[in-house]
């Protein structure tokens, strides 16, 4: 989706707004929202890329008015409702409909640790041959799909070097609308800053981006 | 609750008195409505969300990325497996989990910086360096640290000579950078404590260069 959150290359967004000594929260419901996100994902019921889509998915005007941990809260919120762990009366009242049935959280304090230890790898043990090897010239596709997608604008038609070949990896895109993992090959792939941004860039510099196979061709 | 204020006193102790308590904000409200929620529907438990929250202010932050710099600058064997494979290396500092699962370290050189952003969302190496900064989450920064990095560089205060080549790290997929700074001269016989103490978590991002003194 060509999203507001699409942010690389854009212009007149003022200074990076840098603060000394900066608290990890600055407001306890932050912690909070945090919390609560890694905590519902235990219930397995979106994964990684469904709820990065959720957050695009704010309007592009209400999404640069929030604040990071404002949009984690709402598209949270929207997860639970979309996957009916709660409804949106409950929502509103604040307290769960008569006669429902109270669950048992999966997520207990003792599995906090071991939990955030092990993570969720993305990448799958799959053999599958790669299409492109390191050094290749290739082009990303200019591409516009509507749903979730890797593969930022400013990169799309541009060309580049294959500089790593990552394994094969969950494909975003499929992931984030519940339609499989879809695993193919990621590869880093250089763009010289010249390519992207034209000749008036330093000749030296480059951007590195992370692409899946189907978002590259062949030069 | 009572429906009647009681007035303020000359000498009250401020944290009773209803007019300078801190009202809590429309989000903080509604959060702590959803949290209730989730608790009463048994979706939650509260105390994990303690735990939670306990790792990420305590345990969790850029001191676990000093370590792995700090290491790399005084075992050369360590360095070279932390750049051949990263998430290995790393994790025999006991350092592996969630938004770390799969890292590549970037080593700065008198010649080459690096420099780690998310133009896309926020992604940032969790198990190394904590939770990400809001400057780093910031519109501003994803939308230029790709366009203008020189500009961003010297904004925050690191002027990069012409010379030196610059790279941007996209973090595009589950991949999570750390970048190795350069060890600055005149620690040639510190130890690696000292080292990783030296080391700050805008140097692991790319967003300075180390000095001593």
């Amino acid at each position: 989706m060509n999203g507001i959150h699409d942010l690389g290359g854009m212009q007149d967004m003022g200074p990076v707004p840098y603060e000394k000594a900066e608290p990890v929260f600055h407001e306890s419901w932050e912690g909070r929202v945090f919390a609560l996100n890694r905590a519902t994902s235990a219930w397995r019921k979106w994964n990684i890329d469904a709820s990065r889509f959720q957050r695009e998915l704010i309007p592009p005007a209400e999404y640069l008015r929030m604040s990071y941990y404002e949009r984690w809260l709402e598209a949270l919120i929207e997860m639970l409702v979309k996957t009916q762990l709660v409804t949106r009366s409950e929502i509103e009242s604040g307290r769960a409909a008569p006669g429902a049935v109270k669950l048992t959280p999966p997520l207990t304090p003792d599995k906090v640790g071991p939990l955030l230890a092990r993570g969720a790898p993305a990448n799958r043990d799959l053999r599958s041959q790669a299409a492109f090897e390191v050094g290749q010239p290739v082009r990303a596709r200019n591409m516009h799909p509507e749903g979730h997608t890797r593969l930022p604008r400013y990169a799309r038609g541009k060309s580049g070097i294959v500089a790593r070949n990552h394994g094969v990896f969950v494909y975003p895109d499929s992931n984030a609308l519940f339609q499989g993992e879809q695993p193919r090959h990621l590869y880093s792939v250089r763009f010289a800053a010249q390519e992207l941004w034209g000749s008036q860039t330093n000749a030296r510099d480059a951007v590195y981006l992370d692409l899946w196979e189907s978002y590259l061709e062949p030069l | 609750m009572t429906s009647t204020t009681p007035k303020p006193q000359a000498g009250h102790d401020h944290d009773h008195d209803p007019i300078h308590q801190k009202v809590p904000s429309d989000l903080a409200l509604r959060v702590r409505s959803l949290e209730s929620l989730l608790v009463e529907k048994g979706l939650v438990d509260a105390s994990a969300l303690d735990a939670i929250v306990e790792a990420y202010e305590h345990r969790i932050g850029p001191r676990n990325g000093a370590r792995v710099v700090a290491r790399a600058w005084v075992d050369a064997a360590y360095k070279r497996r932390l750049l051949t494979d990263s998430t290995s290396a790393i994790a025999e500092l006991g350092f592996t989990g969630a938004q770390g699962e799969h890292m590549v370290v970037v080593e700065n050189t008198p010649k080459l910086h690096n420099l780690v952003v998310c133009t896309l969302c926020s992604c940032y190496p969790l198990p190394l360096l904590g939770l990400p900064p809001v400057w780093y989450k910031s519109q501003a920064y994803r939308a230029r640290a790709v366009i203008d990095p020189r500009g961003v560089l010297r904004e925050l205060g690191l002027d990069l000579p012409e010379d030196i080549e610059v790279r941007v790290w996209d973090s595009t997929a589950e991949i999570r950078y750390l970048v190795l700074p350069e060890r600055p001269a005149g620690t040639e016989h510190w130890s690696e404590p000292e080292l990783a103490a030296c080391v700050t978590r805008d140097s692991m991002i790319g967003a300075d260069r180390l000095r001593i003194g």
